[in-house]
């Protein structure tokens, strides 16, 4: 990995600077208190318990990657950050789940207003068919009744997405013009354009080629300086090039949270030591 | 989804060749026939039609019998205005009543209802469709006639009185009455048709529109109605096409009187109407040539529409256009 | 009002108003059903079902021969409709995947559309013009042109849920084609068949424009196909505009007896399918 800390510039931890490709090391976190805390965290479906009793803290402006084997809870984890969970009929979630310091499970919290703060990108590219390009990235903007000039935020997302070069010319053209990979990042814009603080990302690459996957792990890094995210991925090599902090799941537990180097070279946990090595999976 | 090729093929018996099974052939050669018969029954109505109409065509310029609004068999004056366009104003009443209540019961039985009162809605429903036309009838003649008569027709005189729609003698009998029976006779049909058509909507867009912090309503609106919206046309045309020809219903609360009328508290006349009740003591072959033709104007609207709709329904199920790999 | 308010306002106004057209379809039905029932059953007796019409004014009387000219005529029908339909429908499913097949199945669905009055007057060229009278026959092939469309439809849907799983363990076995369609396949699929076929004579014995002029009406008993013919549901139109008042209760006797038969029909269809289902596990 590229240490910023290579380039000739002095860095502060508030200062923009011009961004290179380069990846900032997990060692460098800017602020102390986390994004996103979880205690104690557990989900059904109905009556099968998918999660059990999950702790784990996410830094502001990091990314943690959630892995483990196929159903293993932690799609299901990443549904609770938004409460997408709870929208199952049967499904429900206990325990305590911190945003800022603020239990995004309370009562009094409305999950639509939530929504505008934790926001999403899934697993196969859902632009609505029928809206064009701008019109995609704007939905949420027209649906939270955000003022401002629209065109403006839309440009700024798309460039913000990697994707503004390659559709500046055909923002009315129909979303469904542009590739899988394309269709991705726009719905990665969509999802920034409404400027939320956490961004929620549910395996963003498995449906696309390796091109346009690496092009969504770059930008995953670009993001990484404004947002937090949140990313499940089954491919452990994703896992490794993208996030600071890992968090390993197994059967509904999460049997190891920690920087991202250490629980690929040096993980606590036998089980966690066996998934990663590729003992099963 | 289509079986595989080869099931397919199996399905027709293996290949002719030399191989080939007398039973197989038999068997296909029989089932192509009895395939064939539907489009020997689609040629033979179309053929009927035309011999029991063919006596008025000497007697019918297209233009008077479209236009005029005199109807008079003995005197072999046939002009069909009246029904035309009672028909029309019956169906397009009833559309505007059961399109907005179908798909608010379609989503309400997709998306929007709890889900315990979903399947005695569903079964109310199809209790709905089953109901033969003559018994809505009835009912209608009985019941709804008089409440519009006692309460409806009031109100909307009251109300929109200013509109010429709503003015004129209030008997129950009448444009309105027929638009609302129809209404609800054909509230299965678009809901029933709506509903699969929901279903076929990708369950990822709505979570792509909740994600964005989206209501429910707003998710629907933004996500599913949009995708869902040539089917539910579709679903609409069916509804229209069952409108226009249903015959028993109207013809026993639309007053039955060849006079065109913008108050839709007037009594009317529809194309089925007539046929029904001047058919069976109809004067002379020329008499029942014109009826005939009527159905002949009828069988082609409705042809016409029932064909756009399916073309609607599968442009739904097939998926959005242009969508790329 | 602010924004938020306002989008959870439309969003409870536009569940209500999904409710409010429930109600709207709900309540009529409703409506009619209680009167059919409490009108209806103030006449409903033994003799109502056997006895013959009385003129007006004379106590007593039944609707006996209409009931019994409804079966016959849909008996009639389903005669002459079920080879056809039912044959179309394996047709359908087993050879028409090439463009006779979606011709014929285009056709089918449109013929399905054609207003019923229309086919009356094609029954009546075909039948009643060549033998110069109203008659039960004629009554019969309108009720069997009505039927077969929706036959031949349903019946193709049921053939085709069978799973190919079976078609092929037959094949593998060495049975000829042929006989796995009419041995093995359509004997699985008979229970959906007959659901279908249940569910046309329920249409059929409900129908009444297409008899007014080919059938007719009788007010005698009549088994003889060349003769005119009563039906229930002729028989209610023409109490219900009568305008005698004894005649009008009648009518909603009648129409009881309708829909009992009716239910009675699309009872045993709902008990078979259920009945499949279970027994298919």
């Amino acid at each position: 990995m590229i240490s910023s800390l290579e380039t000739a510039t002095p860095m502060t931890p508030f200062e923009e600077r011009p961004h290179e490709s380069g990846h900032r090391t997990a060692a460098a976190p800017r602020v102390a208190t986390p994004k996103l805390t979880v205690r104690g965290l557990s989900a059904w479906y109905g009556k099968n318990r998918a999660l059990h009793d999950v702790n784990l803290t996410v830094a502001p402006r990091s990314v943690m990657a959630a892995i483990g084997p196929s159903g293993c809870g932690k799609s299901t984890f990443l549904r609770c950050l938004n409460r997408m969970h709870e929208l199952i009929p049967g499904a429900r979630a206990e325990g305590t789940l911190l945003l800022d310091g603020k239990d995004l499970l309370g009562r009094d919290v409305d999950p639509v207003t939530l929504r505008r703060r934790v926001g999403m990108v899934f697993q196969r590219p859902n632009p609505f068919p029928t809206m064009s390009v701008r019109d995609n990235v704007a939905a949420g903007l027209r649906l939270n009744r955000v003022g401002g000039d629209h065109d403006e935020i839309v440009e700024r997302t798309l460039r913000q997405a990697a994707l503004w070069d390659e559709v500046k010319d055909r923002l009315g053209a129909s979303a469904l013009s542009l590739s899988g990979g394309q269709q991705q990042r726009l719905c990665i814009a969509r999802a920034l354009a409404v400027e939320p603080e956490v961004l929620l990302m549910d395996e963003p690459a498995s449906a696309l080629d390796p091109i346009a996957t690496a092009k969504i792990e770059d930008l995953i890094h670009e993001l990484k300086e404004r947002y937090t995210i949140v990313i499940v991925t089954h491919n452990m090599q994703q896992a490794g090039r993208v996030s600071d902090h890992t968090a390993f799941f197994y059967m509904g537990d999460l049997v190891e949270v920690g920087p991202t180097e250490k629980i690929f070279t040096n993980p606590s946990e036998k089980r966690t030591e066996d998934y990663v090595t590729g003992k099963f999976g | 989804m289509r079986p595989s090729t080869d099931i397919a093929s199996a399905r027709a018996g293996p290949t002719p060749g030399r191989f080939a099974h007398i039973g197989d052939r038999a068997w296909g050669w029989g089932l192509t026939i009895l395939g064939g018969t539907i489009l020997v029954v689609a040629g033979l109505i179309l053929l009927e039609l035309g011999r029991v109409a063919a006596p008025a065509f000497d007697h019918i310029r297209i233009f008077r019998f479209l236009t005029s609004s005199d109807w008079d068999p003995v005197q072999e004056k046939f002009g069909a205005l009246p029904f035309i366009y009672g028909t029309l104003v019956t169906s397009i009443v009833a559309i505007l009543v059961a399109l907005p209540v179908s798909v608010g019961l379609a989503l309400f039985l997709s998306e929007m209802g709890p889900r315990r009162l979903r399947p005695p809605v569903a079964y109310a429903i199809e209790v709905l469709a089953a109901i033969p036309s003559v018994i809505f009838g009835l009912w209608g003649l009985f019941v709804m006639v008089p409440w519009l008569r006692e309460f409806l027709q009031p109100a909307l005189q009251r109300t929109l009185g200013f509109l010429p729609f709503f003015r004129g003698p209030m008997i129950g009998l009448g444009y309105l009455a027929a638009g609302l029976i129809l209404a609800l006779m054909i509230l299965p049909t678009i809901a029933s048709v709506t509903i699969e058509v929901l279903k076929t909507v990708p369950p990822a867009l709505k979570e792509g529109a909740l994600a964005l912090g989206a209501t429910r309503w707003e998710a629907i609106r933004i996500a599913v109605l949009p995708y869902a919206r040539p089917g539910i046309l579709g679903a609409t045309l069916l509804g229209l096409g069952r409108a226009l020809g249903e015959t028993m219903a109207v013809t026993m609360v639309i007053g039955n009187s060849p006079e065109i009328s913008a108050s839709l508290f007037a009594p009317g006349y529809s194309l089925p109407a007539v046929i029904a009740n001047e058919f069976a003591e109809a004067t002379g072959d020329v008499h029942i040539g014109a009826l005939a033709s009527l159905g002949l104007v009828l069988f082609g609207i409705t042809l016409v529409l029932n064909a756009v709709a399916q073309v609607l329904i599968m442009t739904v199920a097939r998926g959005p256009r242009g969508a790329k790999a | 009002m602010n924004p938020l308010r306002w989008r959870r306002f439309v969003n409870v106004f536009w569940t209500v108003a999904s409710g409010t057209g429930v109600l709207v379809a709900l309540i009529p039905l409703a409506s009619l059903l209680w009167l059919v029932v409490s009108h209806g059953a103030k006449g409903l007796s033994a003799s109502f079902f056997v006895s013959l019409p009385t003129p007006v004014g004379e106590p007593g009387g039944g609707v006996g021969n209409a009931i019994v000219g409804t079966f016959f005529m849909v008996g009639l029908a389903s005669l002459m409709a079920l080879p056809v339909g039912v044959g179309a429908g394996v047709y359908l499913a087993e050879k028409g995947d090439g463009p006779a097949g979606r011709a014929i199945r285009f056709t089918a669905e449109v013929l399905a559309g054609v207003p019923s009055i229309v086919i009356g007057i094609v029954a009546y060229g075909l039948i009643v013009t060549q033998m110069r009278r109203f008659s039960a026959l004629a009554g019969g092939v309108a009720l069997a042109l009505i039927m077969v469309p929706s036959l031949a439809r349903s019946t193709e849907e049921f053939i085709r849920l069978v799973p190919t799983a079976l078609r092929e363990a037959s094949l593998a076995l060495g049975v000829p084609g042929w006989k796995t369609s009419l041995r093995v396949i359509i004997p699985t699929a008979l229970g959906g068949i007959v659901t279908a076929v249940l569910l046309a004579v329920a249409r059929a014995a409900g129908e009444t424009a297409p008899l007014l002029f080919t059938a007719l009406n009788n007010q005698y008993w009549n088994l003889d196909p060349t003769q005119p013919t009563a039906s229930l549901t002729v028989q209610i139109y023409n109490y219900a505009i009568s305008p005698y008042e004894d005649w009008h209760s009648k009518a909603w006797t009648a129409a009881l007896v309708l829909l009992l038969l009716v239910g009675l029909l699309n009872l045993m269809a709902r008990l078979l399918s259920r009945n499949r289902m279970a027994g298919a596990r």
